[in-house]
């Protein structure tokens, strides 16, 4: 074996550091999945009777839907019902004030680097926390509502404004869409939700943190958000969990809708528990986002840095229904050990100049796997439609894979569509020279892979992109000797 | 002393390229080994670079009294030994000053000194593109990425004047070089010589010679010095060739 996969390996090994357990009482429903269930989380958290019908409707839909199997990964058959859908922190009293928020919870966000507390907050970045199955904290809230934005927890959003939540709720991603998503419509719990007014630019990052903590429970939560005509907002998604043994399913939906000129960037750093270096144990991350660019002129971008995770398997894709409306997809996915991914988007034109971007970038090390899967329909009314696509991958040693599959749907002539393509191995060349200008191995992969995907990570916020590039560097430790 | 090999052995893809060299560069020194192809004089400044692909099978390398052999390359360059490569590669989306600053401050931190900021980098790095006639752009390029033959060997030159190395390894670092770009070169090197620093300079042709001027050439043949002398000895061999300077020698 090489030097340097012998070093990637030994990065590789590096202990997963957010892989805690919180002790904090705990309010589960029991394990199993039946039209009870569905009841009993809808009673929980006190829902009106429309939204009781839409989840029973398509819990019975799900019922019908097989798994899927036609994804690049493998797994074990996951037990839908040794899982339970609902796990909450139990609250002593109503929550009054961010103080109030139950020590054991708030120092595990603290462990975790993301305050809840405004005052600590050095950045610019409101904060929604969910965690495992209810949103605990959002940071910034009466100050985002002097102008009129809403941000809150998704409980609370149908609670306070349901008249929003029932408009958009399942608009773009609807309950019969594909099997998660329909069990995620069913048994969803909470998520965040988002309204930015017309005109209005949001002042400050939007965030929310998922942590799952929980054993032998799912997370199953729903973030709706809605730019009005002239709006933007630039939306941030982080996740981690503790390690366990058994694998933990987490199957979210994120809807987008941007009206006429409305500008939505959402940007995930995804390390959920990838599982150990044996491949036991990990989150399955089964994830349905989409968005649609409703109106003209709109744009909605995608960034995500995909790093945790036993298997990741989601494409975030934009409906360009607008005319001129714009799509852009950067994605860096990186498997290590027995991670696999199987994840790209949809770019689907449909109004005329609309134009899509994907540029995405794959690493594999380890035995990690990672597939990118991509579509791009142009409809026959998208007249002078664009898209321009590049993804690149990157192997690390030799016993990992990289595989991509792009599908092109062409029915308006004049549409333009580019694809570009490379394959590259990590070089022991290329560390060897940086070793040679006194550049320690480690911190040279490091600058290679980050060199490697500086074109997504320029993307990101200034705050994510410092911490994606720390994530990549933990993610690959010891995957080069 | 400061680089003496004795005996040195190396092995490459169980093939034995160097059979025992032995070596004497004292500070301040510049030597010439020069030798027709596959007489293993690339193979010798690889092997005390510390390239992984070179397997040392016997010898020893002792470096300002230390054993080299013994250091990773990494520690090797921080240590001051520096190698300008024939085939510099290509690292996309690294900024070539970015590079070259993380490699700086990994070496001033070596040597217990402070980690330079960008701004004061920037200084140090402003000069010596000046210097060696280089432009500004060079910078912000990804290392090596697009640079014609040229442009990569003025680089390394770059890289070298940065890091100001204690010994500098020069691995044919003319080939590929038309007359203009070897004067550049040469005068790159010529600037930086000094009674603190030394070169070990690889080279097939003669032609290099005539601006970086040796004190002493050695010709290698089939993996061994077969003669030492005075640079007059690089004259010679334009004249004669590497026919006939060893028994056994190639061709």
């Amino acid at each position: 074996m090489s030097t340097a996969t012998e070093q990637i390996e030994k990065l590789a090994n590096t202990e997963y550091k957010y892989g805690f357990v919180t002790d904090v009482e705990q309010d589960i429903a029991p394990q199993g999945l039946n039209e009870d269930i569905v009841r009993l989380i809808s009673s929980k958290k006190g829902e009106p009777a429309w939204l009781l019908e839409w989840r029973l409707r398509a819990f019975r839909a799900w019922l019908k839907m097989d798994e899927p199997k036609w994804q690049n990964v493998q797994y074990d058959p996951i037990d839908y019902q040794g899982t339970s859908y609902y796990a909450a922190p139990k609250e002593k009293k109503k929550l009054n004030s961010l103080d109030e928020v139950d020590p054991e919870i708030r120092a595990t966000f603290d462990k975790l680097g993301i305050p809840i507390e405004e005052q600590k907050l050095l950045s610019n970045v409101a904060v929604d926390a969910v965690f495992d199955s209810v949103s605990v904290a959002t940071t910034f809230r009466s100050k985002l509502a002097e102008l009129g934005i809403i941000f809150c927890s998704f409980s609370e959003a149908v609670k306070d404004h349901p008249e929003l939540v029932k408009e958009y709720l399942g608009s773009v991603v609807p309950h019969t869409d594909n099997y998660f998503a329909a069990l995620n419509s069913a048994v969803f719990s909470d998520g965040s939700f988002v309204y930015i007014p017309k005109g209005v630019r949001c002042p400050m990052e939007l965030s929310t943190y998922f942590r799952i903590n929980a054993q032998n429970t799912g997370q199953f939560e729903r973030t709706l958000i809605i730019a009005d005509e002239g709006a933007s907002v630039s939306y941030l998604e982080g996740c981690t969990a503790p390690k366990r043994d058994e694998h933990q399913l987490h199957a979210a939906v994120v809807e987008l809708i941007a009206h006429t000129d409305a500008t939505i960037k959402y940007s995930t750093v995804q390390n959920w528990y990838p599982g150990d270096k044996h491949g036991k144990g990990g989150i399955f991350n089964f994830v349905t986002k989409r968005g649609i660019c409703k109106g003209d002129r709109s744009k909605i971008t995608w960034t995500q840095v995909e790093t945790g995770s036993a298997v990741t398997w989601k494409y975030p894709s934009c409906i360009l229904q607008g005319h001129d409306s714009v799509g852009e997809f950067y994605s860096v996915a990186v498997t290590n050990n027995f991670q696999q991914a199987d994840t790209g988007t949809k770019m689907i034109h449909l109004g005329r100049n609309t134009r899509s971007t994907i540029v995405s970038k794959g690493i594999s090390a380890g035995r990690g796997q990672n597939t990118y899967r991509g579509a791009v329909k142009i409809g026959k009314n998208a007249s002078n439609a664009r898209n321009y696509s590049q993804c690149d991958s990157l192997l690390i040693g030799d016993r990992c894979g990289a595989h991509t599959f792009p599908y092109l749907e062409i029915k308006n002539t004049t549409a333009k569509v580019e694809h570009e393509a490379s394959t590259s191995k990590i070089g022991e060349d290329q560390i060897f020279y940086c070793e040679s200008r006194g550049i320690a191995k480690e911190d040279a992969i490091n600058m290679i892979v980050n060199g490697f995907c500086k074109e997504v990570f320029r993307e990101l916020p200034m705050e994510f992109a410092v911490e994606a590039q720390k994530l990549l560097g933990i993610s690959l430790e010891g995957s080069v000797g | 002393m400061l680089l003496e090999v004795k005996n040195l052995k190396v092995r490459v893809e169980d093939k034995e390229i160097l059979k025992g060299i032995d070596l004497t560069v004292k500070s301040g020194q510049v030597h010439a080994i020069m030798g027709p192809n596959g007489s293993g004089k690339s193979t010798f400044a690889r092997a005390l670079s510390g390239h992984p692909g070179y397997e040392i099978t016997d010898g020893q390398v002792l470096y300002n009294g230390r054993d080299l052999l013994d250091m990773d390359p990494d520690e090797r360059a921080r240590e001051g030994v520096f190698m300008a490569f024939q085939y510099p590669v290509e690292i996309p989306g690294v900024n070539n000053a970015y590079f070259l600053k993380a490699a700086l401050n990994a070496k001033r931190k070596h040597q217990g000194l402070d980690e330079l900021d960008a701004m004061d980098f920037m200084k140090v790095v402003k000069e010596k593109l000046k210097v060696l006639h280089i432009d500004d752009s060079m910078l912000q390029r990804s290392v090596n990425e697009g640079f014609s033959g040229g442009e990569k060997k003025r680089n390394e030159i770059f890289h070298m004047a940065v890091l100001e190395p204690v010994l500098a390894l020069l691995d044919e670092t003319d080939s590929g070089l038309d007359i203009d770009a070897l004067r550049v070169v040469s005068e790159g090197v010529n600037a930086m010589r000094s009674p603190e620093r030394s070169f070990v300079v690889v080279t097939h042709y003669q032609r290099l010679l005539n601006y970086i001027v040796p004190d002493f050439v050695h010709v290698l043949s089939e993996g061994r010095i077969v003669r030492s002398g005075g640079k007059e000895l690089a004259l010679e061999l334009e004249e004669k060739g590497y026919v006939g300077q060893a028994v056994g020698a190639r061709k």
